[in-house]
């Protein structure tokens, strides 16, 4: 799988990575330097992502390197950016890295590194969610820019976020993978109107967007007109290996609250023998997922996550799911309450796993899979891109997208 | 950090699959599995002379390569990719590797050289489900200055061919580990296996006489630490087996053409194709983390091995009745293969611990308490 040239080189990466990020936080000691002056530093020292271009917060090296350098900073005591700005991180960066001019990876990388500007995803339509490229928002030419309108959904963030990663259609008549184009949308814009999505734990973490008359200029459309459902598979792919790609020591996260659940039952003597197979078989399905993931981050030589990383995505929200179940079990009569619904907007991205009570993380868990594509469309991407089948016979890729049925 | 075998023995892989593929297909692995030998002894031979595949792990000073678990496990997972019939788990993953582990030199110097050189057929007998809680038992024999084993071993794997049985037995002092070689208070039974592909037999032993290895009551650490290896050296045939039903699975959803479509287009049977890649590639994570684990980083070694004996077995269980309900109809005959796989998956998920032995051993490795009353 890895040729012998490649590992030695990944080695020698790793230990030079590792004192690049030393010397940095000599200079820059995490205690005594503001955040967004030491998070500014370590972009210009192109130690904020590592497999970018030198200039981009890069220094071109391979991108299995980047989980290392993330750590070494977090073990430093540097602040945790990746729930604050979990779209601008995990999806945006590599969008724009990938698929941006010059000017724009100029203008966009840092701010979004330093946490000066939060971003989020404007993807998803009410009538467009596994389908996704068959969203209906337009984006109409007009002067040196584009008039958008249109609604998003799901859209996380959206009441913090700066800017807003905007797929939308500029080409009707044509069919509906080939008629998207891709924009950076400034979320202060005239026309913008940001409103609270209440979901089943009674939060409001998502957000529906509207927007109306919203004009973006040309400098924004990021890569080609017509280009923007290929530019949109980057953000997806990356997103899927961020949701995925969480947890990296063992017991940490979900399963940890299912071992202390259990403990907890344990010495109240409300646990019943059968629960301790349930939560070791979970345990063993969560651990073989983790080492997916390492082994998965450590192919060297891939500039962007594989089709694979929805295998992380797929084990990451089933899990999820069954682990809090279990911990909702283990409370007994206790799992028929629940903290509380109070409305609330939270600022930062929750995991199931940040909420206080398991109650509350199981109802957050059912999102995951859910959001950044439902397992089931994770198990036709195995099914079709990995494993080579079939796609199911259609009657829309072929056939303009305005003349395609829609609910 | 890094787990998956290197470029070296990637190369290995090479050599291995190319030899068994053409020594060890399934037209081979057909006729020799209606005999009570069970493997073609020129192949054997040529597996060990020309190939070195025997005493892979044996140290060199006992003609084997020195080579570590990482190696043995490429091996293995080729092996239950063809299910190759040959006594190679007895003798390579449960002797060989017991005789390295306990650290007898004058049983080494006696036996490993004879394993690696493939002239030596062995196997591990206990009694019970359990062989660190076997019931056989050995008594000191006065006259000779040697051991006598008695009880019976009522399955043993490879026990039916191998000409040096280590028995695993109990003495007053403790838990021994026992060779025995003559044929003297030694009964054979051949049993029906349900994997045709892997021989059983039991083995009634009625004062064998025996030679301790290592001293009993002193073996305990070394022979748990040896199983461990052999659990994963299992995990990793049962990857190898598990990755070749699902190559199987999916290339007959390709092929095969129902309601004017290939079937692999219907999510019916995609969305299960990709389940089984899931079940895979954890199964795949595990071995190779067990494997590195018991080259690099030994107290890790019991936690890996019960994880991985857990997860791969269920997860070629579960891939190779899938395959059979994939095929549909042609996967129930005899003539096809998707059989042998389901049956070496069934049989060898219940061999060395089921996986909910593995998994009670891990909560008691990781301090998880059970409920009790």
């Amino acid at each position: 799988m890895n040729d012998p040239g490649q590992i030695d080189q990944a080695r020698t990466d790793q230990a030079t990575v590792q004192k690049l990020v030393e010397e940095f936080l000599a200079e820059h000691p995490p205690p005594t330097t503001d955040d967004r002056t030491l998070r500014a530093a370590r972009f210009d020292a192109g130690l904020a992502f590592v497999h970018f271009d030198p200039g981009c917060g890069g220094l071109g090296l391979d991108r299995s390197l980047q989980p290392l350098v993330e750590r070494l900073f977090l073990d430093a005591g540097c602040a945790d950016w990746s729930a604050r700005n979990v779209i601008g991180l995990g999806m945006g960066a590599a969008t724009i890295h990938t698929h941006g001019t010059d000017e724009q990876r100029a203008k966009y990388l840092k701010p979004l590194f330093t946490g000066e500007e939060i971003w989020c995803q404007l993807f998803s339509e009410p009538g467009a969610g596994s389908d996704l490229a068959a969203l209906a928002t337009r984006a109409v030419p007009e002067g040196d820019g584009y008039i958008i309108n249109g609604q998003k959904i799901w859209t996380s963030l959206g009441h913090v976020a700066r800017r807003g990663l905007l797929v939308a259609r500029t080409d009707p008549d044509r069919p509906k993978h080939r008629g998207l184009s891709y924009f950076l949308l400034d979320m202060t814009s005239p026309g913008v109107e940001v409103r609270p999505l209440r979901q089943i734990t009674g939060q409001a973490e998502f957000n529906e967007v509207y927007l109306t008359d919203v004009f973006v200029p040309a400098t924004d459309r990021l890569g080609a007109i017509g280009d923007g459902w290929r530019i949109s598979m980057t953000t997806l792919m990356n997103e899927r290996v961020a949701i995925g790609g969480r947890g990296n020591r063992r017991g940490d996260g979900a399963i940890g609250h299912a071992v202390a659940s259990y403990r907890d039952a344990v010495h109240a003597g409300r646990a019943h023998p059968a629960d301790r197979d349930r939560l070791m078989r979970l345990w063993t399905t969560v651990e073989a997922a983790r080492l997916t993931n390492i082994r998965a981050a450590a192919q060297v030589g891939r500039p962007t996550p594989g089709p694979e990383g929805s295998i992380a995505k797929l084990q990451y929200a089933e899990l999820n799911k069954a682990v809090y179940e279990l911990c909702v079990d283990l409370l007994g009569d206790a799992g028929m309450l629940i903290d509380n619904y109070t409305f609330s907007q939270p600022d930062l991205s929750s995991a199931a796993s940040d909420a206080p009570d398991v109650r509350r993380a199981f109802l957050r868990s059912l999102a995951n899979s859910i959001a950044g594509g439902t397992s089931e469309i994770m198990r036709n991407i195995l099914g079709e891109r990995v494993l080579g089948l079939p796609g199911e016979p259609r009657n829309d890729r072929d056939r303009p997208w305005k003349d395609v049925p829609r609910s | 950090m890094t787990f998956t075998p290197g470029p070296e023995a990637e190369e290995l892989r090479a050599v291995v699959r190319g030899f068994l593929e053409k020594r060890s297909g399934e037209a081979e692995v057909r006729r020799w599995m209606d005999t009570d030998a069970g493997h073609d002894p020129a192949v054997w031979g040529q597996a060990a002379t020309e190939l070195g595949l025997q005493g892979l792990a044996i140290d060199e000073r006992w003609g084997g390569s020195g080579a570590s678990a990482v190696e043995l496990g490429v091996v293995f997972e080729e092996m239950g990719r063809v299910l190759y019939g040959g006594p190679f788990f007895g003798t390579v993953a449960l002797a060989a590797t017991t005789l390295s582990e306990l650290g007898d030199t004058a049983a080494q110097d006696r036996y490993l050289p004879g394993i690696a050189a493939g002239d030596t057929l062995a196997a591990l007998a206990w009694a019970g489900p359990d062989p660190m809680t076997s019931t056989l038992r050995a008594q000191p024999d006065g006259a000779t200055g040697g051991w006598r084993v008695s009880g019976r071993a009522e399955l043993v794997v490879d026990g039916g061919v191998a000409g040096l049985l280590l028995a695993v037995a109990d003495t007053p002092d403790g838990l021994g580990v026992f060779a025995v070689e003559t044929t003297d208070g030694l009964t054979r039974t051949t049993l029906t296996p349900l994997d045709l592909t892997r021989k059983l037999a039991a083995l009634d032993f009625a004062d064998a006489p025996a030679t301790s290895i290592g001293t009993p009551g002193a073996i305990t650490d070394r022979l748990r630490r040896a199983l461990d290896i052999a659990v994963l050296m299992l995990a990793c045939e049962q990857v190898g087996g598990a990755a070749r039903v699902l190559d199987m699975a999916v290339e007959y959803a390709n092929t095969r053409v129902q309601f004017g479509r290939k079937i692999g287009s219907f999510q019916a049977i995609k969305h299960r194709c990709a389940d089984m890649l899931v079940e895979v590639e954890s199964a795949r994570s595990c071995a190779y983390y067990g494997v590195w684990m018991a080259a690099h980083q030994p107290e890790e070694l019991p936690i890996a091995a019960s994880l991985a004996g857990s997860v791969c077995s269920e997860a070629y269980t579960r891939c190779a009745l899938e395959n059979i309900q994939l095929h549909g109809g042609i996967g129930f005959t005899w003539e096809h293969p998707a059989h042998l796989y389901a049956k070496r998956a069934r049989s060898s998920q219940l061999f060395l611990g089921s996986p909910v032995r593995h998994r009670t051993r891990l909560a008691e490795l990781l301090d998880i308490p059970e409920v009790v009353g």
